[in-house]
């Protein structure tokens, strides 16, 4: 780690292919703010994301990375860490990604809470595949999939993780890059599983959830004294479908990471030159 | 008295059938004598007949055979499943004073034992001990020294107190001293003991071991029959060496984490079956493409689908060879014993890393929950080697980097194998990916790149076949006009049945196949047999399928799927059949 590691070494020289005016690209900037501020630098980075228009995120930016199957990218940010917790590692993904495809992943990780972050380009709806419904696009949007909308409720990716027994859950949104980005911070600087749930909008798709809605609707709870470590006060925002929240919705302090508790504090990748020292003594017990 | 010697414990499940035979077994092993155990059992957790059978003697078992000579029936239906396997003078030792055995009728011309086994244990402490008075009650039948049934008691449920050891050896003493008292029988057996210490494990705990001995230190899995075992085995014991289990909440995940480790550098495991496998498939192309070391063990079951969890069967052999969708080149080694089991996964790491590409390990139900003894030193753990293949540090990366300082993980080279920064490694950043890639890890379409990372992730296989060994386990005479192939655990019975056979007149020259890709070159073998006879635990022959195309010649194939493993004598007899069939057509 180096003290003058500026956001932009966290860029690769590879131009992005999203559309112009793709809320990802904030998203992005954030991050790369995010891991500079908290002193990372990209050999001690590894960034997971899986498949879609988020997907292509690793491929942007600078670090150690792996672009891997559709909604699997949990559990491989899971085993880099655990296998060295000396890793900065940030799983990057989309609403279909972490919503649908990996919602079972999702719900394990915020319970495992592992020491690592979680970033969801929420942009509802399925870009790459251009347009159709996504878990979080509203009941009656209508889409290639489902021209008379998809008839049923968008998944509250928040209150999925305050049920699962997140410890640290936020909002924000792409544009707001100062917010944003002191969000994703203190999503990396939280000891577990730091979820934040990005409003990242689809231009080209998506003429509902546009960045005029959110920003017309957007409140900022910072600046509505809200506490985030009041549990009763967090669930209350997350049930309350009435409005768009940005900011750190509901963080333990009781939160102890699974590399913690299960006293995982050493790099695994090194290995003796033969069998471990004391091997033996496996056999023997077989006695 | 017969050189080997048969025993069974069968009841319901619950019964503790299984930790009952585990100790008679542990005691035999423990007295110097070869121990080859067999499990029959049901899918099921309570109810459901069940049973552990041991075939023991001073030699070393294999196989096991259709005979069983003391029979211990909790059940009345214990005897019915084994009427087949029993002969006169078999002894079958019963509980005449429960309920359902209470007009247990005895086959003619055997023995029954009529021993009060649940009164007995409660005099003793408790009726939970009805199973170890029966253990002592076989001692006395079978002549063989108690006291190595208190040692194996002792190792059994030390942790849980002395005082509950010594209530075990009493029950056990009960039972040995009223067959000596109140049934007036010699039966003539006398379990003969030896010096030697022996271990005795089981197929799935061997790939456990081997996991730890090469260094293995993540290990994330999903609980299935019959690879729970592996799990199992590594949890509480992999922690001693640093590394880590996690029980994921499923297989898609179980193999992502698995990857996960193993990028960040750490050797990396998971294990499951069949059903499991297929789950896994779409991530193995991944850790194919994105070139990462993984080794992934398939226990097989009867399938498809959930089919028979818990029965044998060697059918997913073309899964691992062809599944998945595009064209993963790939390594997949398949034991043939339970010592194979550890050195093969200590083999599977080193192909992994040097290759860096996904290894299966296949091994079937009856390997992994067989028991069987061997000494110590088949399992010598200074002779386990690692090799970690192409790892590349601060000092070594310049080599490998392109005009703008970039690192190429995935460079085109001669041998197919490219660097491998581990993270962390400074100026080592770089990313991996499952779409086509170029030599810096970055997505391309470009038809030159593509065909150049296909043919350098294709040319690794070329290069392992001439690197290392890849040759079939021998038996037999090479002379014969016989020749007979197996893959997989038939290799034990196999071994026997030409010892039989041999005892007949009829020489046998067989070929145990541990590498299913690469392969041994079969052909000179096959073309220098009269006839060929593939033996394998599946209908359609999947290995004689491959066998034919690798050989261009047509084989004889014997073929079991009803759900039980091949047993010596069965084999013998079909082997002798298809030698006398082929003599007939000729």
């Amino acid at each position: 780690m180096s003290s003058d590691v500026r956001f932009t070494d966290f860029k690769s020289d590879k131009q992005p292919t999203w559309c112009p005016g793709c809320g990802d690209f904030g998203t992005m900037n954030g991050m790369m703010k995010a891991l500079a501020n908290t002193g990372n630098d990209p050999d001690n980075t590894f960034i997971v994301a899986g498949i879609g228009c988020s997907g292509k995120i690793g491929t942007y930016m600078h670090s150690y990375a792996l672009h891997g199957v559709h909604g699997r990218a949990l559990p491989v940010g899971t085993g880099v860490k655990l296998a060295n917790p000396d890793l900065e590692v940030m799983v990057a993904g989309g609403d279909g990604d972490g919503y649908s495809i990996g919602a079972g992943h999702f719900v394990h990780a915020v319970r495992r809470n592992v020491d690592m972050s979680y970033i969801v380009m929420d942009n509802r709806i399925y870009g790459l595949t251009k347009g159709q419904a996504s878990p979080t696009s509203r009941d009656d949007f209508e889409t290639a999939t489902t021209p008379e909308g998809p008839q049923q409720p968008p998944v509250n990716p928040l209150a999925l993780a305050l049920a699962s027994g997140a410890t640290f859950i936020a909002q924000s949104f792409s544009t707001d890059a100062q917010r944003h980005a002191e969000i994703v911070q203190e999503a990396i600087e939280h000891d577990g599983f730091g979820f934040v749930n990005v409003f990242s909008p689809c231009v080209t798709f998506n003429d509902v959830d546009t960045y005029d809605y959110f920003r017309d609707s957007l409140v900022d709870l910072a600046e509505e004294g809200h506490d985030p470590t009041d549990y009763d006060a967090a669930k209350n925002k997350i049930l309350d479908a009435s409005k768009e929240y940005q900011g750190v919705v509901w963080q333990s302090e009781k939160s102890i990471p699974y590399g913690e508790k299960r006293g995982l504090d050493t790099d695994m990748s090194r290995v003796d030159e033969g069998a471990p020292e004391g091997a033996m003594d496996l056999v023997r017990e077989f006695y | 008295m017969p050189a080997d010697f048969n025993w069974a414990i069968g009841g319901e499940a619950g019964d503790g059938i299984d930790s009952t035979g585990k100790i008679f077994a542990q005691a035999l092993s423990r007295a110097g004598r070869h121990v080859f155990t067999s499990k029959d059992f049901a899918s099921r957790i309570r109810g459901g007949y069940t049973a552990y059978k041991i075939r023991t003697s001073v030699d070393p078992v294999q196989s096991v055979v259709d005979r069983l000579d003391v029979l211990i029936a909790l059940t009345p239906r214990t005897i019915e499943e084994n009427l087949e396997e029993l002969h006169e003078g078999s002894v079958i030792v019963y509980d005449g004073e429960r309920t359902t055995m209470a007009n247990v009728e005895i086959p003619d011309g055997m023995v029954g034992l009529d021993v009060p086994l649940k009164r007995l244990a409660e005099e003793a402490g408790g009726a939970i001990m009805r199973n170890v008075v029966a253990l002592g009650a076989a001692c006395e039948v079978t002549g063989f020294p108690i006291e190595n049934l208190d040692s194996a008691l002792e190792k059994r449920f030390a942790s849980k107190g002395q005082a509950l050891v010594d209530n075990n050896k009493e029950a056990a003493r009960s039972g040995q001293d009223y067959v000596a008292e109140e049934c007036d029988v010699d039966l003539g057996y006398e379990l003969e003991t030896t010096d030697s210490d022996y271990v005795l494990l089981n197929g799935d705990e061997a790939i456990g071991m081997g996991a730890i001995a090469a260094g293995c230190k993540f290990y994330a899995g999903y609980p299935i029959t019959p690879a729970t075992d592996v799990m199992e085995y590594l949890v509480g014991r992999i922690e001693r060496f640093g590394g880590h289990v996690v029980q994921a909440e499923d297989e898609l995940s179980a193999i992502n984490m698995a990857l996960g480790a193993a990028r960040a550098g750490a050797r990396s495991m998971t294990a499951t079956s069949g059903p499991g496998i297929d789950l896994m498939t779409e991530t193995f192309g991944l850790v194919a493409t994105s070139e990462t070391p993984l080794v992934i063990v398939d226990v097989m079951r009867s399938g498809p689908s959930t089919g028979m969890p818990t029965k044998q069967e060697q059918g997913d052999l073309n899964g691992l060879l062809y599944g998945g969708h595009g064209e993963i080149p790939r390594f997949v080694l398949a034991p043939t014993t339970i010592s194979e089991c550890f050195w093969k996964t200590v083999e599977a790491f080193n192909l992994a890393e040097k290759y860096q590409t996904p290894v299966y390990l296949v091994a079937d139900l009856s390997m992994a929950v067989t028991e069987q003894t061997f000494t110590p030193e088949t399992f010598d753990m200074d002779d386990v080697e690692v090799d970690r293949g192409k790892v590349v540090d601060e000092e070594t990366l310049d080599e490998w980097q392109n005009e703008k300082g970039q690192f190429k993980p995935h460079a085109i080279t001669d041998d197919g194998v490219s660097p491998r920064a581990f993270p962390g490694t400074v100026d080592g950043a770089h990313m991996s990916t499952g779409l086509e890639h170029d030599e810096l890890g970055r997505r391309t379409e470009d038809t030159g790149m593509r065909v150049e990372q296909v043919d350098k992730r294709n040319r690794k296989v070329g290069t392992a076949r001439e690197e290392e060994t890849w040759d079939p386990r021998e038996f037999g005479d090479p002379d014969s006009e016989t020749l007979v192939i197996s893959w997989g655990s038939n290799e034990g019975p196999m071994t026997e049945a030409i010892e039989m056979l041999a005892g007949e007149g009829i020489d046998l020259h067989f070929l145990s196949v541990p590498y299913i890709f690469p392969r041994p070159d079969l052909t000179d073998a096959v073309e220098a047999a009269e006839r060929v006879v593939v033996v394998e635990c599946n209908a359609t022959g999947q290995f004689a399928d491959i066998v034919e195309h690798d050989t261009l010649t047509r084989v004889d194939r014997i073929n079991k799927y009803d759900g039980v493993r091949f047993n010596a004598d069965e084999l013998a007899a079909e082997i002798k059949a298809t030698v006398a069939e082929t003599e007939v057509t000729q």
